[in-house]
């Protein structure tokens, strides 16, 4: 009990670190604030891998989060900022890649995957309403050739 | 008929397979740089040497050079640096360094020490050249072409494999084209 509790304040403490890291500049409102916070989450850090620049200690993330603040004072839409540090650092640093020729399997991957199940899902479907409606049916010389084992086994 | 179908689990996991095998090794640090085939970008930064000087990207006009961001915190750059120097010295290569996010006084006492393989370098104490140009770790190399135009980035320690491999090769093309 005590342990899952600790667990629960540390999950807890862990909650408001990570959300700190828009605190360290100075906004007008809460609104940008907000927006800062939502960017820097946006954005990958190219050192710390698997990390956005909200998270990531390196300080190739810091200047990065220096530069989204800066771009964002001087009245830059969120687009354009993306777009600067993509020039910079290339495609990788956006978590949600462009829908170009390069991505596009990327993004229709779960369309397929989807359909693909659609029809084996109906295939199994069809058969097993075909199968229902009869019996099984046997050739004639099928069927004498079971009636031959099976009096051959009595 | 069904019979085949019943192979199709073991056929879809060997594709499978095959695909995730071919990522295994794969090194996914190394970002191609966004700047490849984009010119050196505008920046007015002093000399290393002497802060009167001001350089900026007119600097790599010319004629194709290697440019190389390191600095005296950068354990790696004290690995190839003795490179560097055989490169400069041996093979005759045209270095441009950027001493990034460092200070002048560390920078010149070890260029003092250990020798200085550049031709010119660039003092980016706040690494605004360093953060244009998408360098996330030092040490980086580029290469830039007589026009100016980045060619290629390598990021990580320039030893003699490196540059058979990755930098000459590179170099050569571009020395064709201008």
């Amino acid at each position: 009990m005590f342990r899952l509790f600790s667990l629960l304040v540390f999950f807890a403490i862990a909650g408001f670190v990570s959300a700190d890291v828009a605190n360290v500049y100075d906004f007008d409102t809460v609104q940008q604030e907000q927006r800062f916070q939502k960017l820097a989450e946006e954005l990958r850090c190219p050192k710390c891998q698997n990390q956005n620049i909200s998270d990531s200690d390196a300080p190739i993330a810091k200047d990065m989060r220096d530069e989204v603040y800066r771009m964002m004072l001087d009245g830059a839409s969120n687009e354009d900022i993306v777009n600067a540090l993509v020039a910079r650092f290339g495609e990788f640093v956006r978590y949600k890649p462009e829908l170009e020729k390069r991505t596009l399997l990327l993004w229709a991957t779960p369309i397929i995957a989807v359909f693909g199940g659609l029809l084996i899902v109906a295939g199994v479907v069809i058969r097993s309403r075909r199968s229902d409606g009869r019996a099984p049916t046997l050739t004639a010389d099928q069927k004498a050739r079971a009636e031959k084992l099976l009096a051959e086994s009595e | 008929m069904r019979r085949i179908l019943l192979f199709l689990p073991l056929l879809a996991a060997l594709v499978l397979g095959i695909i995730l095998f071919a990522g295994i090794g794969k090194d996914t640090q190394t970002l191609e740089s966004a700047l490849v085939g984009k010119p050196v970008p505008a920046f007015v930064l002093t000399d290393l040497h002497n802060p009167d000087i001001k350089l900026n990207q007119e600097l790599f006009q010319g004629k194709v050079r290697l440019l190389n961001v390191w600095a005296t915190w950068c354990p790696s750059c004290r690995d190839e640096h003795a490179d560097l120097m055989w490169l400069a010295h041996e093979k005759g290569v045209t270095i441009i360094g950027l001493d990034y996010k460092d200070d002048r006084t560390d920078a010149l006492t070890w260029l003092d020490r250990l020798g200085n393989p550049y031709h010119t370098v660039i003092h980016d104490p706040k690494g605004t050249l360093g953060f244009d140009l998408g360098v996330y770790g030092a040490p980086e190399t580029f290469v830039i072409d007589a026009k100016g135009i980045v060619r290629y980035r390598h990021v990580g320690v320039v030893n003699e494999r490196v540059w058979e491999n990755d930098l000459l090769p590179v170099i050569n093309s571009a020395r064709e084209d201008s």
